[in-house]
């Protein structure tokens, strides 16, 4: 099962029949397996990896650290179940840096946006104690993929 | 005015081009061309390899190591050889490191062949084989194999061309181009044929780490072998390690004796730096040497499913990183077949010629490809094979 996760996070548009052939099992077997993973909630979904540059050059992506206090009961969860509801956030972790608790990935249209988005949303949420924004000017690699250049094979045409 | 060629040696100058090399110079040529034509790994040297050559760069002298390689690796690699294959040599006597596999072959083969020898070279193969014999004026002797025997050499074919000059046999499996591997059944009649003659064996087991599915076994394993075969191995292609011109060979004391005199002469000692990050390979890169064999077998398998699909009959190799799909179904000679899908797709793969007579009718496919390269590639010869199907 390993591996066939391991090919989906590669590439989730490789076929069935592609995926069957790599791994040597049936069409069928994949589809099970495909399916499996999907109701056990393994797989959440499958989405694209942009060049965000190329896509929409009005994207901006900042990556917010924010120190948090931890609430008695629930400790960090209901504040990351509170900022992970807004549209404008991407992606929310827990980390264990010491200097900050909660990594908060925001998508918006320019700076001003997200400044404006973590001054009047983020800061204010209650336990929220710092933050600290992070503009992404470039991204090199996502997911194991080169973003903005193409991997070269610089092998040549060496024989004897 | 000098005229060289009446100058130059006579035997040089009767040796053949290598196919390989005539082919990929017309690949070169071209612009955008998708390539399954390499013979080398895309993956990057281990990083722990590369920190080790770092930390030599830095913390070490680079000097000349004794001539037969630092004694430490030649320990790493007689501790290896055992654990892989279960013979055991003396790293003083019986190991020398050279610049990889290719140094290891040629000084085996001029260490035994004098003028006349015959050298039985099982077919297809790598090319540099029939050559060093040659400038060796021996007479390389091809023993071919079959298809149907999934490319495997077979005692019977070997026995047909045994003469009383026969001296060596050139055993490389798991084998480029085909893929084929010989197993411990495969190599026992082998055995037992050359048990009690003079024959000596080379065996070229360079892609033994690369199998699929079942474990590598070498022939000097068996009974009465060790003391007949000089094993060759390298880190070129386990440990992705091409560019640090790094192998070895093990094989009785006298041999290695005669042959260490003709890399001391020729070569000095194997690059330093690469010596030290080798160590580094053989002790601490085995996850890494998994991770690659795993990511192989799924290439592996796309290709040769590839090509069966496209009704270009492909045998399951079990090992190194070629496939040998059969292209005689488009009527096609191997060179054609070549040529035509370089000229019409852009996509290079070697003619199975280039290997030898009996890689007639075949073309030799590399995954050592990124899957994405891999399918597109197999997309466009997919295309050709359909467009040229009467």
């Amino acid at each position: 099962m390993d591996k066939l996760i391991d090919l989906l996070s590669q590439n989730a548009r490789f076929t069935n029949a592609q995926l069957a052939a790599m791994l040597g099992r049936s069409e069928q077997t994949i589809k099970e397996q495909i399916k499996k993973l999907e109701d056990d909630g393994i797989i959440k979904g499958y989405s694209a990896i942009l060049n965000e540059n190329l896509a929409d050059k009005n994207t901006i992506i900042a990556y917010i650290e924010l120190k948090v206090t931890p609430e008695r009961d629930s400790g960090f969860d209901d504040i990351a179940r509170t900022i992970m509801m807004y549209d404008e956030v991407e992606a929310v972790s827990l980390v264990s840096s010491g200097t900050y608790d909660l990594s908060v990935t925001v998508k918006g249209k320019d700076f001003k946006d997200i400044a404006l988005f973590v001054a009047q949303r983020l800061s204010t949420i209650a336990g929220v104690l710092s933050t600290s924004t992070h503009f992404v000017l470039k991204t090199y690699k996502e997911k194991g993929i080169f973003i903005e250049d193409e991997e070269i094979d610089e092998r040549d045409y060496v024989a004897p | 005015m000098i005229d060289y060629d009446k100058l130059l040696s006579g035997k040089v100058k009767e040796i053949k081009p290598s196919g390989i090399r005539k082919f990929f110079d017309l690949a070169a040529s071209m612009k955008g061309v998708i390539s399954l034509g390499v013979g080398e790994p895309d993956f990057q040297t281990p990083w722990a390899v590369r920190k080790a050559a770092i930390n030599t760069l830095e913390k070490k002298r680079i000097i000349y190591t004794a001539n037969a390689g630092l004694a430490s690796l030649r320990e790493e690699i007689a501790s290896y050889t055992k654990d892989k294959i279960g013979v055991e040599y003396d790293p003083k006597s019986e190991v020398i490191v050279t610049v990889g596999g290719s140094e290891a072959i040629d000084i085996s083969v001029r260490a035994l062949i004098d003028p006349g020898d015959e050298v039985l070279i099982a077919e297809p193969c790598f090319v540099c084989y029939a050559p060093i014999v040659e400038i060796m004026h021996g007479v390389p002797v091809p023993v071919k194999t079959y298809k149907e025997d999934n490319f495997k050499l077979k005692a019977e074919a070997v026995k047909e061309k045994i003469t009383d000059k026969t001296k060596l046999l050139i055993l490389p499996y798991p084998n480029n181009p085909t893929g084929a591997i010989m197993t411990r059944e495969d190599l026992e009649p082998i055995a037992e044929l050359l048990r009690g003659t003079d024959i000596l064996i080379l065996t070229d087991e360079i892609y033994s780490e690369l199998t699929y599915g079942r474990k590598h076994f070498s022939i000097t394993a068996l009974e009465g072998m060790k003391e007949r075969t000089i094993y060759v191995n390298g880190f070129s292609k386990a440990f992705a390690m091409t560019g640090w011109r790094l192998g070895y060979l093990c094989a009785p004391a006298p041999i290695v004796k005669q042959a260490l005199k003709i890399h001391q002469y020729g070569i000095m000692s194997s690059p330093t730096v690469s010596q030290y990050a080798a160590i580094e390979a053989l002790t601490k890169c085995d996850k890494e040497v998994r991770k690659m064999v795993d990511e192989y077998n799924v290439r592996r398998r796309l290709v040769v499913d590839g090509f069966n699909k496209m009704g270009l009959e492909c045998f399951d190799p079990e090992g190194a990183f070629y496939v040998f799909p059969s292209i005689k179904s488009t009527g096609m000679t191997s060179e054609e077949f070549c040529e035509k899908l370089l000229s019409e797709k852009s996509v290079a793969v070697v003619p199975g010629n280039a290997f030898g007579e009996s890689g007639e009718g075949f073309v030799r496919v590399s995954y050592a490809y990124s899957l994405k390269h891999i399918i597109e590639a197999l997309r466009r010869i997919e295309e050709f094979v359909n467009e040229h199907r009467g």
